[in-house]
């Protein structure tokens, strides 16, 4: 099986579930580190950091999806995310590794209203039993959603 | 396609601005058959670049621009004040389009019908009216009945014949043999019927460091002269199509008719030459985004190279010294890591310098059109345009001058015959004049007009209500100049197309303070006006006073900053819920930071700090906790995601990694 780039994941957990970004989207997984709030901004918006000399948006991402919030302990981890020149920092609960998924194992997300989850997933990729939601960061770094 | 987009808008606005400058140059100067070639070189560039791109419209009016200056350097149009304004019309179209697809990524729809039949009536009549006049003086080459026979019987055949020009580099040692090599590859490609020297004077080097052949071929130019330029040595190569009515002569003046491909391999041979002087390009786009981009010269590059290479120099420095305890070799190396980020810091600012030539260059033009709408006589001088100022400078600066200079056109120099009386040259002059002063550049906008009567100023502000009459009476010079930049004050008597209607320097003053610029005025009756503005060198690094806010650090920019005062509880006043206070006899409102912040106000105390800050005329007083000092900070953008954020300008970095969010002065005022 040839593995191509478009079919690759970064996956991580918020709680017990799996997420995955497509690899092409993400720049970096960082440690968190000291953040400066920024005041007047939407509650999922919880600061902003300094990577190596840029000043870069850090999103709760537990906040954003209407999850609980959780603490931010040694397993968290700062996904650094590029989508059409927008540049932000997702906080995750802990990044695990990269996965091949094939676009036959990706089934669309089922339709459903009022859900905030699955409003920002792009569909469902099956990989040894787990099932990985995968994320549209388009829809996800919307402004006005 | 959208990688060649950034491209070919960036060097269509080069070329547009030669033929710009070209065209201003031709109408003074209508003989120089030089400035025809140029433009005819820069319309079938831009020809071929949008034909490429596969932008119809544009490709069409290049064509039929083509045309008209074919005709003109071959002295079948005669060239008169109609060519050029139809030319200038042209430019027009063409800037548009060039726009239009840089914002949208595609041609606008609307063909340019009515140019393109502009142009093909002056083809048409102007044709007729030099034909009788026309003679050819220009230099010829006899070609012998044989070769003219060869070359008919070609092109009969559906075979070009082209006329090669081959200039071999001045440091080539074995000529005749290049000129071997060179004719040998264009004999596989074709047969050569003529040679100039003659084959044995080539072969036995008789020549100097040009030769010319005729080759009947199949083969298409641009091939030819790839071929061509893949032989070293080779420095030029001018190819042109020996067309019909040419048959009998070769005029050598011809030479420049469609050497456009071999003019373009020249500019990139010259690295060094102008081609890469730092120079920048309009707003280049990547569908529907708009990229800034800087041309840099390879210096300064090259300068940032090495300082990143000292930098790894001293990092492994530093790695061995940490395993000792030696502090006198550690506070050395520090030393020297400093040095090394001084320049550094220098470096990439010169990279993000551009000369200011790039505002400048639309000036003459639009002096020009206003000068002939207005009817007045005007020559505009342009000095410093290579001073050089921040790319982002750059962009803001460019409006406030073309107001300035509107100003000075329709309200400063007066008309020929005024002039005349007041014993003026009848040509006006606004001299624009740019240099570096310390941190600042400053641009200098003089006019030798009929200067600010401070009389009728003086006038209409009590008109208006400015100013009483008691304090019109010792009023100075210097502050009715400032009352000029109030909103809305305009003292010309009649409203005009270009000024007059009292939007004017007050934007000028907003737009240069918000680049944290100033404007000064100064003006002698019937001398003329002199507007001086001061920007800074960079926009990236700004003065700002560092205050806290509970446990939050925040940047107010210096330069909007009045004051610093202390407020009694007691001078604070509230009306509609709206705090204010008393100001040097002004009421001013008050902007409790903390709360703005979302932070807890602390419990009424009886003393608080307040921050002056000033937006034009306009001032407020923001409160904050704790003062921390003056620093020099770099700004760095939110970002977009962040960019619908209320009252901040940016972020920056502290002295210990922690960042701090820059206040927008403007959004409290």
């Amino acid at each position: 099986m040839a593995s191509n780039i478009q079919d690759k994941y970064v996956t991580f957990n918020l709680g017990k579930e799996y997420y995955g970004l497509p690899i092409e989207n993400v720049l970096s997984i960082e440690k968190p580190s000291k953040r400066t709030r920024i005041p007047n901004a939407p509650d999922y918006v919880i600061g902003l950091i300094n990577l190596r000399g840029e000043v870069i948006p850090v999103i709760d991402l537990r906040t954003k999806l209407g999850m609980e919030k959780n603490d931010v302990d040694k397993n968290s981890r700062i996904i650094i995310v590029k989508e059409n020149e927008i540049v932000v920092g997702l906080m995750v609960d802990s990044s695990k590794e990269v996965l091949d998924i094939n676009k036959e194992d990706i089934d669309k997300p089922p339709s459903s209203e009022n859900n905030p989850i699955i409003e920002f997933i792009s569909g469902i990729g099956k990989k040894d039993e787990r099932l990985i939601m995968i994320l549209n960061l388009m829809k996800l770094l919307d402004l006005r959603s | 396609m959208s990688q060649y987009m950034n491209l070919f808008i960036e060097e269509s606005n080069e070329h547009l601005q030669t033929m710009n400058d070209v065209l201003l140059e031709l109408e003074k100067n209508t003989d120089n058959i030089s400035l025809i070639n140029e433009l005819f070189r820069v319309a079938h560039t831009l020809k071929g670049m949008s034909g490429t791109m596969g932008y119809t419209n544009m490709a069409d009016l290049t064509h039929e621009m083509e045309n008209v200056l074919d005709g003109v350097r071959n002295n079948r149009i005669k060239i008169n004040e109609n060519i050029t304004d139809v030319l200038f019309e042209c430019f027009d179209a063409l800037d548009e389009i060039i726009n239009y697809i840089a914002a949208n990524g595609k041609e606008m729809d609307k063909a340019n019908d009515d140019l393109i039949e502009k142009l093909r009536n002056l083809v048409n009549v102007e044709e007729k009216s030099v034909q009788e006049e026309s003679n050819g003086k220009t230099q010829k080459i006899q070609l012998d009945n044989y070769v003219v026979n060869v070359i008919n019987e070609a092109r009969n055949k559906g075979l070009n014949a082209f006329n090669i020009l081959v200039t071999l580099s001045h440091n080539c040692m074995l000529k005749s043999a290049r000129a071997f090599v060179i004719i040998n590859t264009l004999d596989s490609l074709g047969d050569i019927v003529y040679s100039n020297p003659s084959a044995e004077d080539i072969e036995d080097e008789r020549f100097d460091f040009e030769f010319s052949v005729i080759l009947v071929t199949d083969v298409d130019k641009n091939s030819l002269l790839e071929k061509l330029y893949d032989i070293s040595e080779v420095e030029k190569v001018e190819i042109n199509l020996v067309e019909n009515q040419e048959v009998q002569v070769l005029e050598k003046e011809k030479a420049g008719s469609e050497n456009v491909i071999v003019e373009e391999h020249k500019n990139i041979d010259s690295i060094d030459s102008k081609d890469m002087k730092s120079d920048t390009k309009d707003k280049v786009k990547k569908v529907n985004k708009v990229a800034k981009t800087v041309r840099v010269d390879i210096d300064r590059l090259d300068n940032l190279m090495n300082l990143a290479s000292e930098l790894i120099i001293i990092k492994n420095r530093m790695d061995d010294l940490s395993g000792t305890s030696n502090k006198e070799d550690m506070l050395q190396a520090i030393e020297y890591l400093e040095r090394i980020t001084t320049n550094l810091h220098n470096a990439v600012m010169k990279v993000r310098m551009v000369p200011i030539e790039r505002v400048f260059n639309r000036f003459p033009r639009m002096v020009r059109d206003l000068s002939k709408e207005l009817n007045k006589r005007v020559n505009l001088q342009m000095y410093g345009e290579s001073t050089e100022v921040d790319r982002t400078v750059i962009d803001e600066i460019g409006d406030p001058l073309i107001h300035i200079i509107r100003n000075s056109l329709d309200h400063g120099i007066e008309y020929p015959q005024d002039r005349i009386k007041l014993g003026k040259p009848e040509t006006g002059n606004i001299v624009l004049k740019a240099y570096p002063d310390g941190n600042n550049v400053v641009i200098e906008v003089t006019d030798d007009g009929c200067g600010i009567d401070f009389e009728k100023v003086k006038k209409k502000s009590i008109e208006r209500g400015l100013i009483t009459e008691q304090e019109a009476e010792k009023i100075s010079e210097e502050e009715l100049a400032n009352i000029l930049f109030e909103p809305g004050f305009s003292t010309s008597d009649t409203i005009t197309e270009i000024s007059g209607r009292g939007v004017g320097l007050d934007v000028v003053k907003n737009k240069i303070e918000s680049i944290n610029g100033t404007i000064e005025l100064e003006s002698q009756r019937n001398k003329g006006t002199k507007f001086t503005i001061r920007i800074p060198l960079t926009l990236a690094i700004i003065q700002a006073l560092l205050i806290k806010l509970k446990d939050e650090t925040y940047a107010i920019p210096l330069s909007s900053i009045t004051e610093i005062i202390s407020v009694n509880k007691d001078s604070i006043r509230s009306i509609q819920k709206q705090e204010i206070m008393l100001y040097r006899g002004k009421t001013i409102p008050i902007v409790r930071l903390d709360k703005l912040m979302g932070l807890e106000t602390d419990e009424l105390l009886e003393e608080y700090i307040a921050v002056v800050v000033r937006k034009g005329d306009k001032l407020a007083a923001l409160l904050v906790n704790s003062l921390i000092g003056q620093q020099e900070i770099v700004i760095k953008p939110l970002g977009k995601y962040l960019s619908y954020i209320k009252y901040f300008s940016g972020a920056t970095i502290l002295g210990n990694g922690d960042i701090s969010l820059i206040l927008d002065v403007n959004s409290f005022v």
